[in-house]
């Protein structure tokens, strides 16, 4: 298969038609195992790859004050049955830098794949960063997906991530984020799973919000059916003078499904304040009632309900 | 014979009856209104009608033309043209609103959407993609839920409190809906405290205890539900006579 081969099946898979380009102004970085199958960067974002023998190691780095109007796609992804896929990624946001990416990890035949990633991500003053991180798998759940990363949000900076696995199978998930915000920072950790089957899912996220008026939101939503697993700890530490914050968790559970929810929320200022609420149950009957007495089977009905939670 | 029957209903909740062996026929194409005061059981026939969870357990029976409906569930007896338009309407985190309009309506085409926010004074361009959550003012909700109910193109609407929670000029939209749904033949079944709504009806019942104390024309029942319900001296209580 040609590097275009594959990245047109990478593409296809999550559900970029064929022979669709990315035109000229959008970056873009796409890696199939530990091979690096399409780059194409900007002025001001630099992408230092090397391969490795079970991934690559990039370090990505948007220049001080360049603004990257488009979102970069990155596409992370194996198309095999089996195998490894591990990311050790740097990437730093320099002073007053902007810039968003819309990664796509996609195993679409997985039967026994590993998906790691390690981060470091530094958010330099004043950088905007945004990281909306897609996962499609195939039906078959046999992915194990663990991605770490350790986040600096330095002051006036505003770092955004969302992870998002509603497609396919989620297989293994254990998810690790932590965050340390500086002064008038802006955090936010979304993440949007669904799981069926046997998947099992493990979400840990942390916030210090270590600088005055620094704040933050931890946001999980989680859907199991079947004899899925989800296990959701999120931690949110107010230290700096005013700094605000607020954990929101709601797992839906259905069948024999299991869901533990964990908010951590600890403040050590008496001018800080955080808050959290976690909802952990059923689908509300109001709402299935509603969608029923338009003529919507149960079944049909939590769909919905669930699709528009994680959407 | 009215389109729906109620024959002897009664459902006793946390062991006090509140739905007293009550039998109310509602006509095809006809806007009835259910009136009387609060904790009369009016909300609960209504439930009881669209066989919400916690209001199946009933002696007697519901009959839509004609065929007793007691053994259906929600989805059944709505797919039978039967819906139910809440006091209170449930809110939908990330449902967009366009899909919600369109989760039970016959035409799924998104411009059947878009005319049914119009209908209810609604501009579809800063609604459809807007999700039915809590940013939505109750209002808007309420109207919404309307608008999710022109879509479905149901044969009976049950509309419990159209007027709560709804501004004057939303209120006019709310009586076009209704000139609407009596022009497709929809059967209306309201259920109302308010004497502007009671207008709109031209059938009117008045319940109390669970029980129907009166029958007839909607300027008839206002007149009796101003003078001996507000306030009521025998509240939950009918007089003897009265229920005869």
């Amino acid at each position: 298969m040609t590097n275009q081969d594959i990245v047109a099946e990478l593409l296809q898979s999550i559900g970029m038609p064929v022979g669709h380009g990315l035109p000229e102004d959008v970056a873009r970085l796409q890696v199939h195992g530990n091979k690096v199958v399409g780059t194409h960067l900007l002025p001001g974002l630099l992408a230092d790859v090397e391969e490795q023998p079970d991934g690559i190691h990039a370090v990505i780095r948007v220049k001080n004050g360049v603004k990257i109007a488009k979102p970069i796609h990155i596409c992370f992804g194996l198309l095999p049955e089996r195998g490894i896929q591990h990311i050790r990624l740097e990437i730093v946001m320099e002073e007053h830098a902007t810039a968003s990416v819309l990664a796509h990890c996609t195993f679409p035949n997985a039967v026994e794949v590993e998906h790691k990633m390690d981060a470091v991500i530094q958010i330099q003053p004043h950088a905007v960063y945004s990281y909306l991180e897609r996962h499609v798998h195939g039906d078959k759940g046999g992915v194990l997906v663990i991605p770490k990363a350790k986040i600096s949000v330095e002051e006036g900076a505003h770092f955004k991530t969302e992870f998002e696995l509603i497609k396919g199978s989620a297989g293994k998930i254990s998810f690790d984020y932590e965050a340390t915000c500086k002064e008038k920072s802006i955090l936010e950790m979304i993440a949007r799973i669904s799981g069926k089957g046997e998947d099992t899912i493990q979400i840990r996220e942390t916030g210090l919000l270590q600088g005055a008026h620094a704040r933050a939101i931890l946001k999980t939503s989680i859907a199991v059916r079947d004899h899925a697993r989800a296990d959701v700890y999120n931690a949110l530490t107010a230290a700096g003078p005013y700094s605000r914050g607020h954990v929101d968790c709601k797992e839906i559970v259905q069948g024999a499904a299991v869901a533990r929810a964990t908010p951590i929320v600890e403040v050590n200022h008496p001018t800080a304040h955080v808050t959290h609420e976690a909802a952990i149950g059923s689908v509300d009957s109001k709402q299935l009632e509603t969608l029923m007495s338009r003529g919507l089977s149960e079944e049909d009905a939590v769909e919905l309900i669930i699709r528009g939670m994680l959407s | 014979m009215g389109v729906l029957e109620v024959r002897n209903l009664t459902l006793v909740l946390d062991n006090k009856k509140i739905l007293d062996n009550l039998s109310i026929d509602f006509w095809q194409g006809h806007v009835h209104a259910l009136c009387g005061p609060n904790g009369a059981g009016k909300s609960t026939l209504a439930n009881t009608i669209m066989g919400l969870s916690g209001y199946t357990d009933i002696e007697g029976d519901i009959l839509l033309d004609g065929a007793s409906i007691r053994h259906l569930s929600v989805d059944e007896r709505a797919r039978r043209g039967i819906t139910l338009a809440w006091q209170e309407p449930a809110r939908f985190e990330g449902l967009r609103v366009a899909d919600f309009l369109l989760a039970g309506a016959k035409n799924k085409r998104r411009s059947v959407a878009a005319d049914a926010l119009k209908t209810v004074g609604l501009e579809p361009d800063k609604y459809l993609n807007r999700a039915v959550d809590k940013t939505l003012s109750g209002g808007e909700r309420k109207r919404i839920e309307l608008a999710s109910i022109l879509t479905m193109q149901p044969r009976i609407v049950l509309m419990d409190e159209p007027d709560s929670g709804i501004d004057v000029e939303a209120l006019e939209q709310i009586f076009a809906c209704l000139r609407i749904f009596k022009s497709q033949g929809t059967t209306v079944i309201l259920i109302t405290h308010s004497a502007a709504v009671l207008r709109q009806a031209e059938h009117a019942f008045l319940m109390c205890n669970g029980r129907l104390i009166d029958k007839g024309s909607t300027s008839r029942i206002y007149r009796y539900f101003e003078d001996k319900c507000i306030p009521c001296a025998h509240i939950n209580e009918p007089v003897e006579e009265e229920t005869k």
